[in-house]
């Protein structure tokens, strides 16, 4: 790896920075949400940004997520370059309208004459103690329809250089953060730099089973890896980084070489990102597979407030070890 | 004595007995809330706690004009209208706490309350999230013929959300018993609501049709007196209300919203705290009308505080629910 100049950087740092060098490079690009301003969203992720860029470019709206969400599909048709800010994912819900039919069709239904330039970022995850309609992954959802590409960064790396790739690209895309990432440090160059959809990131070597994981789980899966460590098992751990578009070929190459995989992703299991890519490998690696693909997912309810019952509906380090020792014949 | 003297006498007595009724469910809802504030701060509660401090009035104001078998819906900042509904402290504070014996058995939280015995049909974290259910519920009311009355309390926040707007339109063309109860206490999270909301919120009600108000959400009398109103209306079949209340909630959005000089200043507070205080007026108005008198009410502050306490007490004793309890209510 060439040498470069990085710093650490908290996750939150990463997204304003991407968001901070994007705007002075384009006068076009501007953000709208609740509470984006001065209150700098409540996870303070865009601090600051409306001193540099003013109340034109950051611009708080009512809580009126259909209604802006759609503003910024015409918005991005004609000539600006809008940031959507959806606070919790779990408000998509009241935007799906504009997403699902209007933001993801208007290119392909016009006959490729109009495009819209627009991210909608957005959270994921669970643990916070938020209860049901606070903790969704609903990525997933997303990532089901033509017309929109899904991003799921894991580190400040990630996260700066594929928001900047979200930023230039001409057609909608939507950015997942894990709200529990945002104080999650690591290293960022500081000379510029973006990094390209469908190009998963390996983000550890092993030979003896594919440990597939997105965004919150990946952190999961190399704490998993280090305990697989442990019982003399090398785990290799993917980063799929966009669901769509999806790189299907470092995901199968894997699964080829170590004949055992497991998919974790925060979403629920059923219809979820975790089937979609276990189908992709064992499609694709068939031949070369020991075990049947493993998902991981969300339990399947509504995430429910008390901590214990909280806690038991996520993967965990130690549940991921569990399922890839038993994977791998050593439980 | 005269029949006619006699029977202004015994209302009499039934209006004192009600209005120590509301300064106690007030007194109730703050308490209540001290007790939140000290068990976040404390680290024992999970979670995002929005407090109603400061708003009481508008909650014990209506829901004094509603039958024990009205509905209501809920927000965020809902602890307020489950006290003065009815609730009982000690499940509210073992559902903040994540405990079994919550009204929810743990899974609801905080922002999630909700109590089939008085009315409630939940708290809700969607902004303007239930704006359709209360007025399915009164559409239900009017269909079965139970003479049921729903509330749909919000945040001036809600008015932004375009549900509202469809309901509100339903309710009218079908003369639903619904009243919309907007809680304007001047804030969202962290912005002022005139930067988000435009030209005259009661013409939002009076475009569809819909008898439009609003009142002194500070003084609990004038709260009652409306929501006595509209109510009575909605019950006899005269649809539906939108009562927009000027309030002020005295902490954070949340609790842990600490340093909020960017968005409002210490003197604004400082003066809703001192000249606007729903309790306190309230006091000054029963003490000067000779129903009560000061030792009286303290003394009613102090059982309802050590009530709240011993309900804490209860919460942080009760017992979780177990992990397995995660699968269970789930049919689908
Ligand atoms: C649909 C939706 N959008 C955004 C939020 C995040 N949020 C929670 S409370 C709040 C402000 C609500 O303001 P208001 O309705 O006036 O109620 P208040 O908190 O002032 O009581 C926001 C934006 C949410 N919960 N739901």
């Amino acid at each position: 790896m060439p040498e470069v100049a990085t710093r650490e950087l908290t996750f939150a740092q990463a997204i304003r920075e991407a968001l901070a060098e994007e705007m002075r490079r384009d006068s076009r690009v501007c953000i709208f949400g609740e509470d984006v301003a001065e209150a700098g969203t409540p996870f303070k992720v865009l601090s600051g940004l409306v001193e540099e860029f003013g109340r034109e470019r950051v611009m708080d709206t009512p809580i009126s997520e259909a209604g802006f969400t759609g503003m910024g599909v015409g918005a991005a048709m004609t000539g600006l370059r809008p940031v959507v800010d959806i606070m919790f994912g779990d408000f998509l819900t009241l935007t799906m309208d504009q997403l699902v039919n209007q933001a993801a069709k208007v290119h392909y239904m016009s006959g490729g004459t109009w495009k819209v330039p627009m991210v909608l970022r957005t959270t994921l995850g669970a643990t916070r103690r938020s209860a049901a309609q606070h903790s969704q992954s609903l990525h997933a959802w997303l990532s089901h329809v033509p017309g929109l590409k899904v991003v799921m960064p894991s580190t400040p790396y990630d996260a700066k250089g594929l928001l900047k790739t979200a930023i230039r690209d001409e057609n909608p895309v939507v950015f997942f953060e894990d709200k529990m990432m945002y104080k999650q440090k690591g290293p960022v160059p500081e000379e510029e730099y973006t990094i390209p959809f469908g190009a998963a990131d390996v983000k550890r070597k092993g030979e003896d089973i594919t440990i597939v994981a997105t965004s919150s789980m990946v952190q999961v899966a190399l704490g998993a890896a280090e305990l697989l460590e442990k019982i003399g098992v090398g785990a290799e751990v993917i980063d799929p980084r966009t669901t769509w578009p999806l790189d299907e070929k470092t995901l199968i190459e894997s699964a080829k070489k170590t004949s055992r995989a497991i998919v974790v992703d925060e979403g629920y299991g059923r219809y979820g990102v975790t089937g979609e890519i276990a189908s992709v490998i064992a499609e694709g690696a068939f031949y070369n597979l020991e075990a049947p693909v493993k998902r991981m997912g969300a339990m399947h309810v509504p995430i429910p407030f008390s901590p214990p019952l909280e806690d038991v509906t996520v993967p965990t380090e130690q549940t991921v070890f569990e399922a890839a020792r038993t994977l791998c014949g050593k439980g | 004595m005269t029949m006619a003297t006699e029977l202004s006498k015994a209302n009499a007595t039934l209006k004192t007995e009600q209005w120590m009724r509301m300064y106690r469910r007030m007194v109730m809802i703050r308490e209540f809330e001290e007790q939140v504030n000290e068990l976040y701060t404390r680290a024992l509660m999970p979670g995002l706690a929005h407090l109603y401090v400061g708003e009481e009035a508008v909650a014990v104001g209506i829901c004094e004009a509603l039958q024990p078998t009205d509905y209501i819906t809920s927000t965020h900042r809902g602890h307020g209208h489950c006290v003065a509904k009815g609730a009982s402290p000690d499940r509210m504070f073992a559902e903040l706490l994540g405990k079994e014996a919550g009204y929810c058995r743990g899974k609801g939280g905080s922002m999630h309350i909700a109590d089939p015995a008085t009315g409630n049909l939940g708290a809700n974290a969607i902004v303007g999230g239930s704006a359709g259910i209360a007025t399915g519920a009164a559409l239900s009311s009017k269909r079965l013929g139970t003479g049921r009355v729903a509330v749909c309390f919000f945040g001036e926040g809600a008015l932004g959300q375009g549900v509202l707007y469809e309901v509100m339109n339903l309710a009218a063309l079908w003369k639903l018993p619904v009243i919309y109860v907007c809680e304007n206490n001047l804030y969202t999270e962290y912005t002022h609501y005139s930067e988000t909301t435009a030209g005259d919120i009661l013409a939002r009600g009076t475009a569809f049709g819909v008898h439009a108000e609003s009142v002194d959400g500070q003084d609990v009398r004038a709260v009652y007196a409306a929501a006595q109103r509209l109510v009575d209306l909605a019950r006899k079949g005269e649809g539906p209300a939108f009562l927009v209340c000027a309030t002020y909630r005295y902490s954070g959005h949340h609790v842990g919203d600490i340093n909020r000089e960017y968005y409002r200043s210490k003197q604004e507070e400082q003066e809703w705290k001192t000249k606007r205080d729903p309790i306190k007026n309230f006091t000054a108005w029963l003490i000067d009308q000779k129903l009560s008198d000061a030792s009286t009410l303290g003394g009613m502050q102090s059982e309802v505080r050590a009530e709240m306490k011993a309900a804490v007490e209860f919460a942080i004793a009760a017992p979780y629910p177990t992990p397995e309890q995660a699968e269970e209510d789930v049919y689908a």
